[in-house]
């Protein structure tokens, strides 16, 4: 892996999309690689529940659209540098099938003073929802379902 | 040629992944939008909701943004992602 570093560096370790689950002490690891003058560090994490607006769900299969995706969550980064007070941010987000309990979604966000970085991170989950092409179909028990919307 | 693409239940109901249309001059999304609602019915609710965004060339687009030869057009219902 190649050094991580500097604010606004185009870093696409930091943000991905892929079928394996991740680790969260190394991806908390590489966003503070960028910088000795990290001070604080918040994290979300989006686990796979299992209730659903009432329903029992038992699965998770996440689609996206390749390419674009990935471009939503690397500009998603990039605004936040620019308009948080923040020294990195890592965005990690499965597809593929995913069990309940398991790791969905991991953004890391990275700051001198912790105020900067749980905005940042809040701004960052919100337009993650907003913004990405991606799906969620849930598995009931009346079948696989897409859900329409996002809470 | 324009390639579209279908996603999570648009695929579904179109039973297609994706479809190509010869265009011979350049067309807007709500012209292409009526060409996929002839040839896939089912989709009419759902391409005809306010809910349903529109990408060419895996950017956001409107009713009146150009689709050309070579661009890629994406159908994408709400996302659920996070």
């Amino acid at each position: 892996m190649s050094n991580l570093n500097k604010k606004g560096y185009y870093t696409v370790q930091l943000v991905r999309i892929q079928l394996e689950d991740f680790s969260i002490d190394q991806e908390v690891k590489n966003v503070m690689a960028a910088s000795n003058g990290i001070g604080g560090v918040t994290i979300f994490l989006g686990a796979a529940r299992d209730f659903s607006k009432g329903e029992s769900i038992t699965g998770l299969d996440f689609e996206h659209y390749p390419g674009m995706a990935e471009k939503k969550l690397l500009d998603i980064r990039e605004r936040a540098l620019n308009n948080f007070n923040i020294i990195e941010m890592g965005i990690v987000h499965r597809v593929g099938k995913i069990d309940i309990g398991e790791n969905i979604v991991l953004i890391v966000a990275a700051s001198a003073h912790r105020n900067d970085a749980f905005m940042a991170c809040e701004w960052a989950i919100t337009e993650l929802k907003r913004v990405t092409p991606i799906w969620k179909r849930e598995t009931t028990g009346k079948g696989d379902v897409w859900v329409s919307e996002t809470p | 040629m324009v390639t579209v693409r279908f996603f999570a239940m648009l695929r579904g109901l179109a039973k297609a992944e994706v479809k190509e249309y010869e265009i011979g001059s350049p067309i807007t999304v709500g012209e292409l939008k009526e060409m996929i609602k002839k040839d896939f019915p089912a989709l009419t609710g759902l391409i005809d909701s306010r809910s349903l965004l529109v990408s060419v060339n895996q950017e956001f687009a409107n009713r009146d943004t150009a689709v050309k030869d070579g661009d890629e057009v994406g159908f994408l219902p709400p996302f659920s992602g996070g």
